[in-house]
Parts: C-alpha cells; structure tokens; sequence
C-alpha cells in the first residue's frame, strides 16, 4: 500500500518514516515491559511448525502470553494481541477467551482499535446476552460519532450479529442515519435496516418514511441497498408491498424502478459501474427481483414492465457469464408475474440457449429454472427436450440429476416410448445413487402412461435388470400384479424372465424374485406351451434344465433369503406344473424332494421352516398338494400411486413407507419378536419347544370347521402354535405367503385365503377359543381418541353344565406392543356365566398383532392349562 | 442474502470466514468442515453450485484458494459467481496481485475490504473505485493514529 496515492505529499516517504517509528515504539516499550511477538511473526512460527503437535504447542504457549496481558490490562498491545487471537481462531482453536478484549478495544479511541475489535467482535461474538449488551452499548455511542468510518464500522457490525435485543435497543438509530447527507454512511444503515426487519419484522413500519426516498438516489450503492430494503418489506408483508405500489416518494414505484433499468441498459459506458460491458449487473439483478415481486399477481403492474424485460431480454450481451446473469434473473422474473405469453416464450427459449451453453453453470441454472416453470409452461418446455435428454449425459453429476427429473416431469402419453428408452439408457449407465431414485420414477411413468401391457411389462423387466439390487422392493410386488393381472401376457413374460434368470443374477435379486414367482405359477407353459406368435420361446427346455438353474439360485451363497424363500416356493409348485406322464414318480420328482428336503436342516430358520413344511406336502400330505398349490387367481393389489411422479420430481420422495408394507419388514425383528414372546410365557427357546412338542399335541388343537384341518393338524404340530379356529375371515394379502415376517401358520391362512375372503369391515368380534364348554370371545373396539390403540373386550363363556372354577386369562404380545389388562370380572363361571375382562394393546408401529393366550381353569375333570395363539386379528384393527 | 463466505486453500486450510447468520461456533466448524471437504473432492468440470442442506452453495476456485458462498434458495447463483469475481478484483487491487500469502499474513485487509463490499450479507457497494477509495482512507487514518501515537511516545508530542 502506498500512501502517495492518497493526497499525501509525495516527497514524504510515509513507509520509510513508519518504519522508524514502529521500531522507536518498540525500544521505547521493551523498557516498560517486553514487547509481544508481532502478528507477522506468530504466523511465520506457526506456518513454520511442521506437524499438528508442534502448531500445537506454539498456539498454546502464544494463547497462555495473551491470556496473561488481558488478566494484567494491557491496553498498549491489546489490538496487536487481539489480531493475533483471531488468526489463531480462525485455525480452529478456541478463543473466546478474547470477547471482552474485543469490546475494550471497540471502546478506544483510536480508530486502528475500534477496527480490530470490531473484526473481532463480528468473528468470536455468539448471541450470549451479557456481551450483547455491553456491544450494544458500543455500538449506540459509535453511531453517534462524528467520524463517517467509526459509525461505518459500527453499522457494518450490526449488520452482521444484530440480535432481536440489539435490532430493538438500536433501530431508531439506524434510522435517523438512513436520512444522513453522507451517501457512505446512508446505504450502511440501509442494509442494517434490511437485517433488523430480517430479525424482528414488526420494526419495519419505523423504516418506511426514510426507505421510500432512496429510490431517488443517483449514486449506485444507496440505490441497491435501498432496492434490497423494498424487497425484503415487500416480501415480507403485503401490505407494505401494496404501499410502495400505490405511492413512493411522489412517484409509482414500478414505473420508478423501471427508468432506473431503462437508464442502465441505455447509458455508455461507465467505468465505475462495468462489468465486461454490462452496466452494473448487482443493481439490474436486485432491481429485476423487486419487479418480480411487485408483478406477481398484478396484471396493470406487470403491464408496465412487459417492455423493459423484453428489452432486458434481447438486449443484454451474452458472451460472458455477467450477462447471463442478468438474463436468468429476467427469466425468471417474466415466469413470476402476469406476463404476455410472447415473452413468455422468449424466456424458455432463452433457456433453451442455456442448455446449449458451454459453461456447465448455466446449463445447471437453466435446467433448475426450467424444473420450476415446467408445471406451468409443459408445451413449451417440451420443444427443448432433446436438448433435456441430453444433458442425461453431462459431466456434472448435479446436472445429471437436474435433467433426470426434468425428463421424468415431461413424460407424457405421447412421448412416453421415446423418453423412456433414453431414460433406460440413463439407468443403465447410471451412478449407483441415481439408480433406486430412477427406476421407481420410470415405473411410475410406465403404470401412467404405458401404451400398452406388453410394453409396460418390457418396461419393468428391463428396470429390473438394468437397476438390479437398486431397484425397490416395490417394484417387485407391483410387477408381479401386473403379470398376474394381465393373462393374455404371461406365456410372454415367463420365457422373458427364464431367459434372464438363466443369466447370472446375484446382483438383481429383485429380478430374481420376479421370475421365480412367474416361473413357479406358469412353468407349465414355459415349458409346455402353447406360445402365441409372438413370444420368443425357449426351444426344448427340459424340467432338468429348470431344476438346475434352481439349484444354482438356492445354492449360491450371494441370494438373499427372501430371493430363497421365493425359489423354494416356485420349486415346490413346479412339481405340480411338470408333467409327469406316465411314470408315477419322473426324476424330476426325486431331484424336487431331494433339494427340498435338504433345507429342513438349513441354517436359517424361516428356510428351514419352509423345507419342512413343504417336505411334509410331498409325504403324509401328498394327495393336497396339487390343490393346494393351484394357480393363484389375478391378483387385485392396490399399486403405488402413479401421481407420485410430481412429488418425486419435486424432491420429496415419500415413497419408503408404501413399499415396506408390501414384503419385507425385516427378517431379524420378527424373530426376536417371536422369540420374546415365547420368554414371556416361559416355554424356553423355539428350537426345544419345537422338540419338546410332540405330534400328539394335535389333540388340543381345535379343529376349525374347514375343509383343511388336516393341514392345520399337520402344521400344528410342527409348529409350537396351534391356529385356532378361523371363524374370523382375515383379508392377507396373497402376496404376505412370501412374508419373512410369518413365522408360524401364514402360509396356511394364505393359501386358504383365496377360498375365504369376506367382507373386512365386518369384524367387530372374533372367536379366539372354544373347547370343552369354554368360548373366549374377542370383542374388538378401537379407540376413538388414539389411533394406535385397540381394545379387547374379552368374554368368556361356560357353555357347559358344569362350573368352572379358578378360571385364570393370561395374554402376551410381542414387545413392539404394550398390553394392559384390566383385572377380570370373576374366576368363576357357572353354567352358561360369563366372565369379561378388558385389554388394551398399543400398536404403535401399525404392525400386525399377534398374541399369545395362556386359560387355566379347574373343571369337572380337574386343573387345565391350555395355551393358543390368536394371529387372525383382523386387519383393519391394526390401522 | 448471504449466509456465510469461507475462504480455504486447496489443502483445506481455512483462510477466511464471514458468518452473516447467528451460529454457535460448534456448528460453524462443523458446517466448514463438511462444506470444505465436499468442495475439495469434486471434480473440476462440475458445476459451480451446490444444493448444500437448505443453502445453495456457490464456490471458484482461483489459483490455490477456494472462494465459497452460501446463499438462500431465492438468491442469484450466477450473481453470486460475480460477487465472488468483484471481491477478488478488489484484493487484487489493493495488494496489487494478491496471492494466497497476502491474505494469510493480511487477513484483517482481507476482511476490512469484505465489509466496504457487503453488509449484511447484501452487496452495498457496486463500484470498486469506491471500496478502495474506502478502504485506503481508513487505512491512513490507522498511519495518522500510528505516527500520532510514536511522536507521543517519543517525547515529540
């Protein structure tokens, strides 16, 4: 810095003079008392350290020496100490230490002081109260200073920590400096203004006679500031907003605003105000956001300013990033307000360049703006699609993003074929982050807008290879629907996925589950036909040829369990699909058994549950199989919502909570659940429960009045629960048989599900046992003030003639609810008496209820201990 | 407006930081931290801009220091690129080639000439002639004080 620029006679050589002095200053000093290491020389030591340690030590030691000077006052050294403590600050260590300092210093009277200390102020200054009122002090005397740099350094504080105390304590003052002569000080206190309505808008009024005349400012500075002030009370409240539109300083405000615009763009060159041969963007783009706000909704006012933008708009050179500026805040200026609609067209156009734009920041920024007006303007958005499309294939990873939602938002029927295949493109080269965001939206866009079901089918297979693990669990269900739903397709769709399955698919489970599902349910005509023209058909697959490709699937450590579940299933069904011809047991048969049998020894407890069970289909219970594994009828799920697309686009994709209550609550929870459960009733762990329960439990079993008990008895006994009756319809969804959650009798109520669906919403009561002239009832009632709240009005009957006595009601559920059970009307129960009781069960996870019952009673024939387990809750009572 | 202006060289050194919002200092570390990080390990033909939280974040680079804005959804990004251009202009100017040097061992310059630019958050000043000619008369106010303050000292005074 040379101090001969500034009118300092030029012969006086000021650094040379300065040096000597400074180095007076310091001799003179050091007599008194040992000068401080110099600002300069703590950075050099610190730079100088060459490990975090050794930076360490030498701020420690520099930070106990200024601690010391503070504790002993020194007020000579106390800038030089406190510069030192901010650069210390600023490499992270602590130094609150110095908050007072800073304000002794800004109480100085020298101005080299006031400047650092309010350098500090604004740096190491919380929101703490006590120092706030001291500062706030400081600040009220500085602002009544005679000097325009210390009231400018006052306000330049106050503007970046003003409280809400400070910005009340202060206002007036900031005000009566808005109406100062001195240009320099006047746009300072315009933006404190601007920060104190920020922080208490209720001081705006105050502001309004001294905020109208800056618009009538020539000089630049009071002139944005003064815009920026408008802004924010016009944002900030529409009645001040209608008050600078009705009257400000003798002249309407838009028209006022837009001479000013007019002036900028129309006047030469001015040295001062050029930017790259634009005049003074910063006021041309404040001033273009205060139009927006004083057109928004205002046909006469955005009258008035049709020209000037569209005169911003073509005038404004573009070559540089300045000018785009300007354009992009016009832009969005003439999407904002009532608009004619040629300019509107001009403004997507203008976009329109920016997409072709070299500078990767403008094609984000137009991309961003055209995501917002796309809603508004979809047909002329839609001319610029290719140009969209490809920008699928930028560089920038944010830019890639911003095209993928603009692609999605402008999906239509029209377009659909064409957008989708770039989109699958896009997928398919796509970063991992993209991938689940952008296969859930190309299946929305394909459920809304699919010519047909072929393609829509097409659609969802190639997301599933494409997306592989990241594709939604959703996506599964909602295709299997599909598929089952859409008849005439099927034949296409099993060869389709055979042909993928036959691929390596450990990185596409979802895919695999898919075609697990579809081959179990149409393996006969994968195999068999007949094949429409049209389908590309395996030629000659053999049954051997499927079981290995099962094998390979349940064998590979990489599949998941749920993908196994699946493959398990799908394997026990195709012993029903496979023709057997003449021979009574084909090697395919054998090999079946054989793998399924081989997991009800698997380490995993719901395979190995599954392998029993299914192994039993193939014994004792061979005659049911056929039946019991039929074809499931279409299915008629509800689908996620298609108009989810807009939300997604719009960045809040709330889609997690529909797709978990499809499959998959997760596998571990359940079997602690479970597990807890069976802890509370003290009847040990699963796997000795499981050993310890012999099959001539069944007895206690009440046989429901179904065609099906022989299953029930089967499963009864292998399993440690013991369905009750199912005198109370439950609506499963069919899909729920593939659910890890069920780990006891679900894939009995599944699979007699399709021959016992009713009405859901009539079940306000259910029969949970009924044995030997003892009935339980449940009574169901949810609770009207809370949601998650069921009540049980337990009543148990003696249908018998003789008294039961000591009768005792015990239940429990799975932790993830809270039971509280009132005390029960009796224990004795005379003939056809009853005894009530209420329980209430908190659900607050909306998961569905299973509880575990405990009745003892004495009898005619003596003490009964019966237990039984009631999963049947209907679910209605769970939402 | 403007929510906070950071300064930091490519090793992640922080050089500067302006705080135009009420923050406790745990969360201004913690939001510096992060930002610099992110910022340093994106590539250099990506996008100036970056949708951080509910901020947007604007950052150049120019030689070894990164300039990095916050500003809010309603801002300007393409203008905040020019006011991060206009600051460098003026350290320019008044260290005359400013390098990464001048503004470690001059940081409190650094700041002073940040604040003649914006208050508040908001820009206050649009011509540069204006901010230097600020700048420089303070600037000799502080010499006046300091050759005051050494005549005194002296015994000259």
């Amino acid at each position: 810095m040379n101090a001969s620029e500034h009118g300092f006679n030029p012969a006086f050589n000021m650094a040379s003079i300065k040096q000597a002095i400074n180095e007076a200053v310091e001799r003179v000093s050091t007599v008194r008392m040992p000068a401080p290491t110099r600002l300069r020389d703590l950075i050099r030591q610190i730079r100088a350290a060459r490990t975090a340690a050794e930076e360490r030590t030498v701020v420690n030691k520099e930070c106990a020496y200024i601690r010391s000077t503070f504790r002993e006052e020194d007020s000579v050294w106390r800038c030089r100490n406190i510069a030192k403590l901010l650069y210390i600050h600023m490499l992270g260590y602590p130094a609150h230490f110095g908050q007072l300092e800073c304000l002794k210093l800004i109480a100085s009277p020298r101005f080299t002081d006031k400047r650092i200390g309010y350098l500090g102020a604004m740096l190491l200054l919380d929101e703490r109260q006590d120092v706030h009122l001291l500062i706030t002090n400081c600040l009220k005397n500085d602002l009544n200073s005679s000097t325009q740099f210390v009231i400018g350094l006052a306000l330049c504080t106050l503007g970046a920590i003003a409280s809400p105390e400070m910005a009340r304590d202060l206002a007036a003052e900031v005000e009566r400096l808005m109406k100062s002569p001195n240009a320099y000080i006047r746009k300072k206190a315009a933006l404190c203004a601007f920060r104190i309505i920020r922080r208490v808008p209720e001081l705006m009024e105050m502001f309004l006679p001294a905020t109208r005349s800056l618009l009538t400012e020539k000089n630049h500075g009071v002139l944005i500031t003064g815009v920026t002030l408008i802004t924010e009370m016009c944002e900030n409240s529409v009645d001040t907003l209608n008050h600078f539109k009705k009257e400000c300083g003798h002249r309407e405000i838009v028209p006022n605003l837009v001479r000013i615009l007019k002036n900028l763009i129309l006047a030469g060159y001015s040295p001062e105000h050029d930017v790259s041969g634009v005049s003074d963007p910063f006021l041309q783009v404040k001033i273009l956001r205060l139009l927006r706000i004083l057109g928004r909704n205002d046909v006469d006012a955005s009258e008035a300013m049709n020209d000037i933008l569209a005169q911003v708009a073509t005038n404004t050179e573009t070559s540089k990033n300045v000018g785009n500026t300007i354009l992009y805040e016009t832009v969005l200026s003439i999407m904002d307000i009532k608009s004619e609609s040629g300019l509107r067209v001009l403004a997507v156009n203008i976009l329109g360049r920016f997409l072709l734009n070299n500078d990767k920041n403008i094609r984000y920024v137009a991309l961003n703006t055209l995501l917002k007006t796309v809603y508004v303007d979809t047909s002329a958005v839609q001319r610029h699609r290719s140009t969209i499309l490809e920008c699928l294939k930028d560089p920038d990873v944010s830019i890639r993003r911003r095209a993928m939602e603009l692609s999605f938002a402008l999906v239509n029927t029209n377009n659909i074929r064409n957008m989708i295949k770039e989109l699958l493109l896009f997928l398919e080269r796509a970063d991992p982050e993209f991938k689940a965001q952008c296969s859930s939206n190309i299946v929305m866009s394909a459920e809304r807008f699919s010519p047909n079901k072929r393609w829509h089918l097409e659609t969802l297979f190639k997301v599933l290879i494409a997306a592989g693990n990241y594709v939604r669990d959703d996506v599964v269900a909602c295709t299997i629907q599909l598929i089952s739903e859409t008849q005439t397709q099927q034949v296409y769709a099993v060869s389709a996925l055979w042909r993928a399955l036959e691929k390596d698919t450990f990185d596409k489970q979802p895919l695999t589950q898919v075609a697990t599902w579809c081959i179990g349910e149409y393996g006969d005509v994968l195999l068999y036909g007949p094949y429409p023209d049209d389908a590309d058909a395996p030629v000659n697959l053999t049954e051997d040829e499927v079981i290995d490709v099962y094998q390979r699937l349940l064998w590979s450590p990489q599949n998941t369990v749920v993908t196994k579940q699946y493959t398990l299933l799908s394997l026990t069904k195709l012993s029903t699909r496979f023709q057997r011809g003449n021979d009574m047991l084909p090697p395919f048969y054998r090999k079946i058994r054989q793998i399924i049998d081989t997991f009800g020894s698997n380490l995993n407890i719901e395979l190995q549950q599954r392998g029993i069970e299914f192994s039993q289909l193939f014994r004792k219970y061979d005659h049911l199989r056929p039946s019991l594994l039929e074809r499931m009828p279409p299915m008629e799920t509800a689908r996620p919502q298609a108009n989810g697309i807009i939300g997604m686009v719009n960045g809040d994709p709330d889609m997690d909570d529909e797709k978990s209550s499809i499959i998959e609550p997760g596998n571990t929870t359940s079997q602690s659940d479970s597990s807890a459960l069976l802890d509370l009733l003290g009847s040990g762990d699963l796997s000795s429960s499981v050993s310890t329960m012999p099959a001539g439990n069944t007895p206690t079993v009440t046989t429901p009045a179904t065609n099906s008990n022989d299953l029930l008895d089967l499963l009864g006994g292998l399993d440690l629960t013991t369905p009750t009756s199912i005198s109370v319809p439950h609506q499963q969804l069919p899909t729920q048989i593939f659910s890890p959650t069920n780990t006891t009798n679900y894939l009995v109520d599944g699979l007699l599900n399709s021959s016992s669906m009713s009405n859901p919403n009539d079940v306000p009561s259910m029969v949970v046992f009924d044995k030997q002239g003892l009935k339980i009832t449940f009574k169901l009632e949810r609770s009207l003030d809370n949601a998650d709240l069921l009540i049980i009005n337990m009543v148990a009957q003696n249908s018998g003639l003789s008294q039961i006595t000591d009768f005792l009601f015990q239940a429990a559920v799975p932790k993830t609810f809270q039971l509280h059970m009132l005390s029960p009307s009796g224990s004795l129960l005379l003939p056809s008496g009853q005894v009530t009781q209420v329980l209430k069960v908190t659900n607050i996870n909306k998961a569905a209820l299973r509880m575990r019952l405990r009745i003892s009673y004495t009898g005619t024939a003596g003490p009964i201990l019966e237990q039984t387990e009631v999963n049947n809750f209907p679910t209605v009572a769970m939402q | 407006m403007m929510q906070f202006m950071l300064l930091f060289s490519r090793q992640g050194k922080l050089r500067l930081q302006k705080w135009y919002v009420a923050h406790p200092d745990k969360l201004k570390k913690k939001i510096t931290r992060e930002l610099i990080t992110t910022i340093l390990a994106r590539k250099p033909k990506m996008s100036s801009f970056l949708e951080w939280k509910d901020v947007k974040v604007v950052y150049k680079r120019y030689a070894s220091l990164y300039f990095c804005c916050a500003i809010e959804q309603n801002d300007n990004e393409l203008l905040t690129l020019e006011i991060i251009h206009r600051y460098v202009e003026l350290l320019d100017k008044y260290f005359g080639s400013v390098c990464e040097l001048d503004i470690i061992f001059n940081f409190e310059k650094a700041y002073f000439i940040l604040d003649e630019l914006l208050v508040g958050g908001e820009i206050q000043e649009t011509s540069k002639k204006n901010v230097l000619k600020a700048i420089a008369a303070q600037d000799l106010l502080q010499e006046d004080e300091a050759v005051e303050g050494a005549l005194r000292e002296i015994g000259l005074l």
